[in-house]
C-alpha cells in the first residue's frame, strides 16, 4: 500500500474504531502492569480470567438474568477467580525466578482453557453467545460517522477506570504503598509495607479491569469460545513490553497503542488483505523494538528491580 | 543507663549465606535510649546482623527479642511495625517519588496511625531541609540530604529502634556531623540506637559501648574510653 492510499484510508470510522480498540487494549494493559509491577510476573493467564467473565455473562444470559445481574456476577467470578489464583498460585511462587512464574501462567491459561472447553462442549457445540449486552453493539449516527455504543462504552471505561486508579495510586496510602513497592518490594517492606496487602490490592484492581474487558469485548465477539481474549491478550503483552513493562504509565500507552495500530492497519488494509494484519503489525513491534529496546515510551533510566 | 530495661536482645545469633557463617553466636543487649556501636573489617557481619534482626535474611540460630517477644520468623514488616526501623546502607529512597511521599512511606511502619502528622512533625523539625524540598523528587536530593531523608523516614514510624547501616558513608564530613548530632537527639527521645559504622573512631566516641566484630563474632566490646586505644582496635580488624 502505498502512504496516499494509507492516508486515505484513514477516514474518521476507521479511527473511532481505532481509539475504541487501544481503550480496550490500554484497560488490559492496565491490568498485566498493575500485577506485573509488584509481582514481576507476566501474567499470560489474563485472558482466561476475561474468558472466565465472559462465559459468565453468556450463561447468564442463556438464563435469562437481568444484564446488570450478569454483569455483576461477571465481576464476582473474575474477582474470585483471579484472588484464587494469586492464593494457590501466584504467592507461593512469588520468590522463583520470572521463567518460572511466567510458565506457571502459561500453564494456568491452558488448564483455565481446557476447564472453559469441557464445560462449553456439554451441549455438544463449541462457543455460548452472550445475547444480554449484544443491544451496545449497535450503531449510532454522530457527525455522519457510524460509531458503536460500545465504543462509547469503551472510551468512557476506559477513561474513568484509568483516572480512578491513577487517584488510587496518588491520593491513597495504599496507592502510594504499591507504587514503592513496584520500584523496590524489599525495602518497601522494611518500612512496613504488608506485602500480602499490596499484591491483593494490585490483584484486585486487576481483576476488576480485566471483567470490564469482558464485558467490552463481549458486546463485540457475542460468541464466547475456550479461546476468548487470547489473541488480545497475546497483542496486549507484545504492546506492553514496546511500551515498556517497567512503568505503568508506559505500559497502557504501549496498550493503546498497539490497540490503536491495529485499529488503523486493519482499516487501511484492504479486505481481501486482512489476512496480512498480524504480520504488519509484528513487524511494526520488531521495528520498534530494535530501535527502542526499553520500550517506545521508557525514559534512559532504569529502575531497581527486585522481587520479594 | 544499664539499668533500665533491655529494649532489643540478641541471643547467640548465627546466620549463614549457603555453606558460609556469616555471623555466629552474636549476643547484644541494647537498652531504652542507648547507643550501640556496632564496628569491624568489610564481611565481619555487621550488615547481615542488622537484616537479621529484620527478618530480612534468615537466622539459623538464636534469639532475637524486642520488650522480650521474640522476632524470629516473623516477616520484614511485621517486624518494622512492632517497632524496628531500619535506614538501611545506600540509602535506598525511591528516587521517583517525591520528598514527602518518602517520609510518608515510614508512616507504613507505626503502629497506630495515631499521632502520625506529628510523627511527620518532629522528623521536619529534626531536618528542616526535608520540609523545605517536600514538593521535590527524592532523586534530586544531594547524597547528605537523602540520608536525612532515610532517617527521617525510619523516624516517622516512632520505633523503639533505630538500626543504621553505615550512614556516614560517601558524605561529607559537615554532612556527617549531621547525622550523628541528629542521632544525639534520637536518643533523647527514649529511642535505641544501634549503629554499623565504618568510622570506628568516632563510633567509639559517640556510642554508649561498641561491639568490634570480625568473622561474624565479637571481639572485643568497647566503651568511649577505649577511643584513643587504636592499637586494640587495629589489631581486632587484623585478627
Amino acid at each position: 500500500m502505498t502512504g496516499p492510499a494509507l492516508v486515505a484510508a484513514l477516514d474518521a470510522q476507521t479511527l473511532v474504531d481505532a481509539v475504541g480498540l487501544g481503550a480496550i487494549y490500554a484497560l488490559m494493559a492496565v491490568g498485566i502492569g498493575l500485577v506485573f509491577g509488584v509481582l514481576r510476573l507476566v501474567n499470560f493467564a489474563y485472558g482466561q480470567l476475561i474468558m472466565a467473565g465472559a462465559y459468565t455473562l453468556a450463561f447468564t444470559s442463556q438464563a435469562d438474568w437481568p444484564t446488570w445481574m450478569g454483569i455483576v456476577m461477571c465481576f464476582a467470578v473474575v474477582i474470585a477467580l483471579s484472588t484464587a489464583l494469586d492464593r494457590l498460585v501466584f504467592r507461593p511462587l512469588r520468590t522463583q525466578s520470572p521463567a518460572v512464574m511466567l510458565v506457571t501462567t502459561f500453564a494456568v491459561a491452558f488448564l483455565l482453557q481446557n476447564v472453559a472447553l469441557l464445560v462449553d462442549v456439554r451441549d455438544d457445540t463449541i462457543g455460548e453467545p452472550a445475547a444480554s449486552v449484544a443491544s451496545l453493539n449497535q450503531a449510532v449516527r454522530v457527525w455522519g460517522v457510524e460509531v458503536r455504543k460500545v465504543t462509547f462504552v469503551a472510551v468512557a471505561v476506559a477513561v474513568v477506570a484509568l483516572s480512578l486508579l491513577a487517584l488510587i495510586l496518588t491520593r491513597t496510602r495504599i496507592g502510594l504503598q504499591m507504587r514503592a513497592a513496584a520500584t523496590d518490594f524489599a525495602t518497601a517492606r522494611l518500612l512496613g509495607v504488608r506485602a500480602n496487602t499490596v499484591i491483593a490490592v494490585a490483584v484486585l484492581l486487576s481483576a476488576v479491569i480485566a471483567a470490564s474487558v469482558s464485558v467490552l469485548l463481549t458486546v463485540q465477539n457475542p460468541l464466547v469460545a475456550p479461546d476468548f481474549a487470547l489473541k488480545e491478550t497475546i497483542i496486549v503483552l507484545v504492546g506492553v513490553v514496546v511500551g515498556g513493562i517497567d512503568r505503568l504509565w508506559t505500559a497502557t500507552l504501549g496498550g493503546f497503542s498497539i490497540g490503536f495500530a491495529t485499529g488503523v492497519i486493519n482499516g487501511a488494509l484492504p479486505t481481501d488483505k486482512t489476512v496480512f494484519l498480524p504480520s504488519v503489525v509484528f513487524a511494526l513491534v520488531i521495528l520498534v523494538l530494535l530501535l527502542r529496546p526499553a520500550g517506545l515510551f521508557a525514559g534512559r533510566r532504569t529502575s531497581v528491580v527486585e522481587r520479594v | 543507663m544499664s539499668d533500665s530495661p533491655a529494649v532489643l536482645e540478641v541471643e547467640a545469633l548465627g546466620v549463614r549465606y549457603g555453606g558460609v557463617a556469616a555471623v555466629r553466636g552474636l549476643d547484644l543487649v541494647l537498652r531504652k535510649g542507648e547507643i550501640v556501636g556496632l564496628i569491624g573489617p568489610n564481611g565481619a557481619g555487621k550488615s547481615t546482623t542488622l537484616h537479621a534482626i529484620m527478618g530480612a535474611v534468615p537466622v539459623h540460630t538464636g534469639e532475637i527479642r524486642l520488650r522480650g517477644r521474640p522476632l524470629r520468623g516473623r516477616t520484614p514488616e511485621a517486624i518494622a511495625r512492632s517497632g524496628v526501623a531500619l535506614v538501611p546502607e545506600g540509602r535506598r529512597i525511591f528516587a521517583e517519588l517525591t520528598v514527602e511521599e518518602n517520609v510518608r512511606l515510614g508512616l507504613a511502619g507505626r503502629r497506630s496511625q495515631e499521632g502520625a502528622a506529628a510523627a511527620v512533625e518532629e522528623a521536619y523539625a529534626l531536618f528542616p531541609m526535608l520540609r523545605e524540598f517536600r514538593r521535590r523528587q527524592a532523586g534530586a536530593l544531594s547524597g547528605g540530604q537523602q540520608q536525612q531523608l532515610a532517617i527521617g523516614r525510619a523516624l516517622v514510624a516512632s520505633p523503639d529502634v533505630l538500626l543504621l547501616d553505615e550512614p556516614s558513608l560517601g558524605l561529607a564530613p559537615k554532612i556527617v556531623d549531621i547525622v550523628f548530632g541528629a542521632l544525639a537527639e534520637i536518643r533523647t527521645r527514649g529511642i535505641s540506637v544501634l549503629l554499623v559504622e565504618q568510622r570506628a573512631q568516632r563510633t567509639v566516641a559517640f556510642a554508649d559501648r561498641t561491639y568490634l566484630l570480625a568473622n561474624g563474632e565479637v571481639r572485643l566490646t568497647l566503651t568511649p574510653a577505649d577511643a584513643g586505644d587504636t592499637e586494640a582496635m587495629v589489631h581486632a580488624y587484623l585478627s
